[in-house]
């Protein structure tokens, strides 16, 4: 057998594709996932429409983009939300917020491209910086650089206005719609976080996606093959900060102000927390794990109060489920709804088997 | 040294002339051109001591950390609990007891037996896995901080110094002169004095330790290849364990240390943890004297930056940190491979 048999590459675009196909592909979880988000406001009370769902969207967000450089690129960056902080904060001092002396007081549709062309570009640069080094020196890296920024806007008056931030950022006014009322801001985020989503979910079937997996499998084979696996991992990092950048501007409009207290070490780290929760393996992952994570943020107190706990060790509780999820599913919540399912499969399959072996028998 | 004059001539001259104008900051009496440059002498002195024995302290820490990385690969971010632990460990055993050293040694101990138990029922089932087990000390972190919050409250603490190494020293330094041309010395807390020389000689017991001992060729061994290590019969678990034990230990007795000369309070942890981050990333991960380099340096630039740039001080040693990352990204100690 001849080593180098010249396979015929027969190379066709995916066939066009009927409504039915498509809407078959994604599988019925999906669309009923869909049509529930998109009927929300009509079920929810605005309470649970933008603190619970909006919120939970946009941390997901933020760690989507966390789990596209640590699933697809193998980076465990720690500086996503200091990218969405940044983004936020440039919001604040471009538009319009109450602190006169600062903000430029840009309309948004200047304010907000630039913010995120920015945010995007600081992104980069950290991630250019931290690419450097492999592996899991990456993590303390970002770690470090998170933790000047935080200390940067906590110390820095003229720019980031120091300890108290910017208050007072509000949504704008566009197309006759106040978009910081409660159904328009949840459809906002709901589309962000579902271009986002499909960003991602195209972005890893296109070639990128493919090298950048590949870089994240064996960067050493796939530099052999000629990828340059630092250019890869640069321009993951910028993909990253453009879906953290968005986020962060949606979130800027969520809590109506930035502080340094957005970007510290907790809000980074639990932006971690969240993305491993649910799942870096899948793109949806990181939406279960936020809203998870804003659940039991809104209601362990009332949870903590009655199981007859202290309703303060509220962090102990996210300590030890993150705990108990990295030490018994690696794969996140994700990974325990695959394997339930596949249990399940398994089971009925067997169960098929042994009618038709009973049948037989007959 | 000689090979780097040599390959280097340019850069050791202007390390040469750097070190001698600041031998000569440090022990002439300045000149009123000086002061009005440089502010007065005083404050640059004890900005030199305080980053000194600052530096002293994150080499205690980030010792332990440096070395626990250098051998299982495990960033244990866990490290600033660690010494926070041992810091309200010391407290209470201190106040308890009456004895400072009484504390530093329990300190030790206890932690150290922390460590034991971390490495034995988590890390050692996770080995080779590099993110699960920053994950879980990340995890660990969390619930620590909390817990410690739980059982000793918001308040802060300080561990009492001793009677015997309270008050003032002189120095042999002068810090200006009196108008009659007498001299006036500096002075400065005998307790942090102690602490740096502790520091030196504990830093120089581990190199010693580590170049001269059979354990110390060992963990080396480990350092550059476990696998190749434990093929050769070496019981490779136990040399983990103690290297835990020993690492997790320095980061308790510096807690104590730290509670001696600074305050203990929630948030400590976090903020020792990236100091003893940066440290390792600008001297080098794995490598004592790296680790050395780097407390030195990130300590002095804290300080340094305090007094002469407050409001940018903690950006100061960031903006090192980048700096090292740019040019060497393997850090300043460590040779390339």
């Amino acid at each position: 057998m001849a080593i180098a048999e010249p396979r015929p590459v027969t190379y066709s675009g995916r066939p066009r594709e009927g409504l039915g196909e498509l809407l078959a592909r994604q599988g019925t979880a999906f669309w009923v996932v869909v049509a529930l988000l998109l009927v929300m406001p009509a079920i929810l009370n605005p309470f649970w429409l933008v603190q619970i769902l909006a919120y939970s969207l946009i941390l997901g967000m933020v760690a989507l983009s966390l789990m596209f450089l640590g699933g697809y690129g193998g980076i465990v960056s720690l500086v996503q939300m200091t990218v969405a902080a940044f983004a936020a904060y440039l919001v604040a001092i471009f538009g319009d917020s109450a602190i006169a002396q600062i903000s430029l007081k840009w309309p948004w549709w200047t304010a907000v491209p630039v913010a995120i062309v920015l945010a995007t570009l600081f992104g980069t640069l950290s991630g250019a910086l931290s690419v450097r080094t492999e592996g899991i020196y990456t993590i303390m890296i970002t770690l470090a650089i998170a933790s000047a920024f935080y200390y940067l806007c906590l110390q820095n008056y003229t720019i980031f206005n120091g300890f108290s931030g910017f208050n007072g950022v509000v949504p704008p006014v566009f197309l006759g719609v106040d978009w910081g009322e409660t159904i328009p801001f949840y459809y906002l985020t709901l589309v962000c976080a579902a271009l986002a989503y499909w960003a991602v979910v195209y972005c890893s079937r296109a070639p990128f996606g493919l090298a950048l997996q590949g870089t994240r499998d064996n960067p050493r084979r796939m530099a052999a093959l000629g990828f340059d696996v630092v250019a890869h991992r640069i321009a993951a990092y910028t993909f990253a900060s453009v879906i953290a950048a968005f986020a962060g501007v949606l979130l800027v409009w969520y809590q109506r102000q930035v502080s340094p207290g957005t970007a510290g070490i907790g809000p980074v780290v639990d932006i971690l927390i969240i993305a491993v929760v649910g799942g870096l393996s899948r793109p949806i992952g990181p939406f279960v794990g936020a809203l998870v994570y804003v659940l039991l943020r809104t209601f362990s107190l009332d949870l903590l109060t009655a199981a007859g706990l202290d309703g303060k060790r509220y962090q102990l509780v996210v300590g030890a489920g993150f705990l108990a999820v990295v030490l018994f599913s690696p794969d996140g919540l994700i990974g325990i709804w695959r394997r339930l399912r596949e249990r399940h499969r398994r089971r009925s399959e067997e169960r098929a088997g042994q009618m038709r072996i009973g049948g037989g028998q007959l | 040294m000689g090979e780097f004059i040599a390959r280097r001539p340019i850069w050791s001259l202007i390390i040469l002339i750097a070190l001698g104008f600041f031998l000569l900051l440090v022990f002439t009496v300045w000149t009123p051109g000086m002061e009005a440059m440089f502010g007065r002498k005083r404050v640059f002195l004890s900005a030199l001591f305080n980053g000194i024995t600052l530096g002293a302290l994150y080499f205690l820490v980030a010792s332990g950390f440096t070395l626990i990385f250098g051998l299982m690969r495990n960033v244990n971010l866990a490290h600033g609990s660690l010494y926070l632990f041992g810091g309200y460990v010391g407290y209470s055993i201190g106040s308890l007891t009456g004895s400072w050293l009484i504390a530093l040694i329990a300190a030790f101990v206890i932690v150290g037996l922390a460590g034991i138990l971390m490495q034995v029922l988590l890390f050692r089932w996770m080995e080779g896995q590099d993110l699960r087990q920053t994950l879980v000390t990340i995890g660990l972190s969390i619930i620590a901080a909390d817990l410690l919050l739980w059982s000793y409250g918001g308040d802060t603490f300080q561990v009492e110094t001793p009677a015997w190494l309270s008050g003032p020293i002189q120095l042999p330094f002068v810090v200006s002169l009196r108008s009659n041309g007498e001299a006036i010395m500096m002075t400065y807390p005998l307790v942090r004095i102690a602490i740096l020389i502790g520091a030196i000689i504990l830093g120089i017991a581990m190199w010693l330790a580590l170049n001269r001992t059979r354990v110390g060729m060992l963990v080396r061994a480990g350092v550059d290849d476990r696998d190749m290590l434990s093929a050769t019969g070496v019981r490779v678990q136990l040399v983990f364990v103690m290297v835990f034990a020993f690492g997790a230990g320095l980061a308790g007795l510096a807690g104590v240390v730290g509670g001696t000369f600074q305050s203990l309070q929630p948030g400590e942890d976090t903020k020792i943890l990236l100091s003893s981050l940066v440290v390792v990333i600008v001297g080098g991960m794995g490598s004592i004297p790296g680790a050395a380099m780097g407390a030195l340096i990130v300590g002095l630039a804290e300080q340094f930056g305090s007094v002469y740039m407050p409001t940018y001080a903690v950006m100061l040693t960031f903006v090192i940190m980048v700096a090292v990352l740019a040019v060497r990204p393997q850090g300043l100690a460590v040779a390339r491979r």
